[in-house]
Formats: C-alpha cells, sequence, structure tokens
C-alpha cells in the first residue's frame, strides 16, 4: 500500500494527477551526480528548472537527469524582475521544454528575493491569456492569492520564508487564511529548513511543498531528501486525520475515580 | 555583420541565419530555446530566419535552479 492509498487523496494541478506531493528544486546541488540520489529519494514527480544562457562547456544536463527518472520538468521564471522578462522567459521555455507550465516567480530585490506583487500579477495575466498553466511564487498574502486565483492561475504557491533562508513558516496563520479561501492547490515555496518545516506547512493544509536548498545543502541530501518525502506525508495525513483542539489545562484520557 | 551571441560579438556573413547562430554554441536543438530581439524564434523557423546587423541572439537552456 503507497501513501496515496493510504490517504486516497491525489494532488490535481491543471487537471494534472500527482501521488507525491513533494515538489523538488534542482537548485544548489553539488553534482548532478548528487542531485540524481535526492530526487529518487525525495519520490518527487514534478521539479523545477531555470532558463539561462546555453553554456557550450557545460558537463551533463538536469535535463537528461529528469528525463531520466521521469520526472516532470517545471520551469521557472528566476532571476526576473520584470512581467515583461517573466513573459519571454516563461515563452523561451515553453520553446525550449515543450511545456506550457511555468512556476512563475518575479523578485523585487537580490538581497530578499521576495517576489514583487505588482509585476507578478501582470505577467499571471499575460501568461494566462497566452494559454500557459501558470503556478505563481507570492508572499503569503490571502488577498493576492484570491486575485491570482481569480486571473486564472492553476495553483498559488505562497512563501513559508525568504528563498533559501531555512526559516521555516514564518506566518502560518496567513498560510491558513490562504487555504481556506484558495480553489486551486496551494503549494508552499521557499523557505524550508528541516521536516518539521514541511510538516508544518502540510498539516496547515497546503497541497503540496516545494523545497530545493533544504535538501541540496544539507550534509546528505539523499537522507533530507527522504525525510522530506516522510514528512509531507506524515503532515497530509495528520491534516486529513484532524488535529485534536488546544486545550489551556489537561484532559484526561483514562477516569480519574477509581 | 556583426550579431550578439549570448553576450559575445561575432561576426557572420551576411544572410547568415538563426540556425548557424546556434551551430556556433551547440549542436544540439533539443531542450534549446532561441530569442533574437527579444522575440522567440521557434525551432522550425531557425533554418529560414536571417539575422541582421547588430542583432542580439540569445540561446537558452534548462539549468539547476529553483
Amino acid at each position: 500500500m503507497n501513501d496515496t492509498d493510504v490517504m486516497g487523496d491525489e494532488l490535481v494541478i491543471g487537471g494534472e494527477k500527482f501521488s507525491s506531493r513533494l515538489i523538488m528544486g534542482t537548485g544548489g546541488a553539488p553534482s548532478l551526480e548528487v542531485l540524481d540520489q535526492a530526487l529518487a529519494a525525495s519520490g518527487t514527480e514534478m521539479t523545477t528548472v531555470a532558463i539561462r544562457r546555453l553554456d557550450p562547456s557545460a558537463q551533463g544536463s538536469v535535463l537528461d537527469v529528469l528525463r531520466a527518472r521521469g520526472v516532470k520538468v517545471l520551469p521557472n521564471t528566476a532571476g526576473c524582475f520584470t512581467a515583461g522578462e517573466a513573459v519571454l522567459t516563461a515563452r523561451l521555455a515553453r520553446e525550449a521544454l515543450e511545456t506550457d507550465w511555468v512556476k512563475l516567480e518575479v523578485i523585487s530585490d537580490e538581497r530578499t528575493l521576495l517576489p514583487d506583487p505588482i509585476e507578478t500579477f501582470d505577467a499571471a495575466e499575460r501568461l494566462v491569456a497566452d494559454g500557459f498553466v501558470v503556478l505563481p511564487y507570492i508572499g503569503d498574502d490571502p488577498a493576492l492569492a484570491r486575485r491570482l486565483e481569480q486571473a486564472g492561475c492553476a495553483a498559488v504557491m505562497p512563501l513559508g520564508a525568504p528563498i533559501g533562508s531555512g526559516l521555516g513558516v514564518r506566518n502560518p496563520h496567513n498560510i491558513e487564511l490562504i487555504v481556506e479561501s484558495s480553489g486551486v492547490p496551494v503549494i508552499l515555496d521557499a523557505g524550508i529548513g528541516t521536516a518539521s518545516d514541511a510538516a508544518l506547512a502540510m498539516e496547515l493544509g497546503c497541497d503540496a511543498v516545494l523545497l530545493a536548498t533544504a535538501v541540496t545543502r544539507a550534509r546528505r541530501p539523499d537522507l533530507m531528501a527522504h525525510a522530506m518525502r516522510a514528512a509531507v506525508v506524515a503532515g497530509r495525513a495528520a491534516r486529513l486525520a484532524g488535529r485534536i483542539p488546544r486545550r489551556r489545562y489537561a484532559e484526561a484520557s483514562s477516569p480519574m475515580i477509581p | 555583420m556583426n550579431v550578439t551571441i549570448n553576450g559575445v560579438a561575432h561576426d557572420l556573413p551576411t544572410g547568415a541565419t538563426v540556425a548557424q547562430a546556434v551551430r556556433i554554441l551547440t549542436g544540439i536543438s533539443s531542450g534549446v530555446a532561441v530569442a533574437v530581439n527579444d522575440e522567440v524564434v521557434s525551432r522550425g523557423a531557425w533554418d529560414f530566419t536571417p539575422l541582421a546587423e547588430a542583432d542580439r541572439v540569445e540561446v537558452l537552456t534548462a539549468v539547476q535552479g529553483g
């Protein structure tokens, strides 16, 4: 019995079904071999790549690794600062990778790498109109998440904390608010530092978690990938099972009178 | 004819195509996309799209990231 059978639910994004709720990034891995082992241990079915100038001296290709693993490739627009750059990058990704899926990422500055909401919304509208399946990376802003859903995005990807920070889910309340009002999958993206962060995101009701650095820069990436896989499954199961209410005082689990 | 390919100046014969510019960098077309002056040129059009003086050619592919 696999994890999906236990819980009887699949993740559906843009009409496509996934049994793994762990989406991996590929950034930060010291080598393609280490990345490949981590991807295998994670059980991921979808993994992001960036689009950059072709380097004729580059050894090996991340695409070859992903294709050999049968993992769906999700191009992102990392490195873009404006809607115009992001739209062009998405179109180039569609041409290079023959996919109309895109993780839309428009950052505001290099120090925080926080997403720019104005440019992101502008790009999302243009990409949806151009037929893309758009998964926007956003701050933990319930109002923006709702507007992006209304604009036709296939999912929303609020951050837990800044990219690569490993600070975990800094505003669980906002993530819960996004989950409550969202009609599209909510994917917690960025900020995950360790397995309990991923489990918390899922317990809050997120449909999936996207992470890279926490695995690729761990001392043992394959082992952390395994931990993340288990954490996402555990968090999802706990969400579906329903946690007990928090109480101020003890409640005996057996009668107090003999 | 001077064109820029991925930020580097190249002297190409007049009438050179996008396909010729790509071949300077790579013999592989799978997983590669091209923009000329910020407009995507689809793979099927590379052989038939001539470049002009001062064109900016960007040849891109997927790398680790995100």
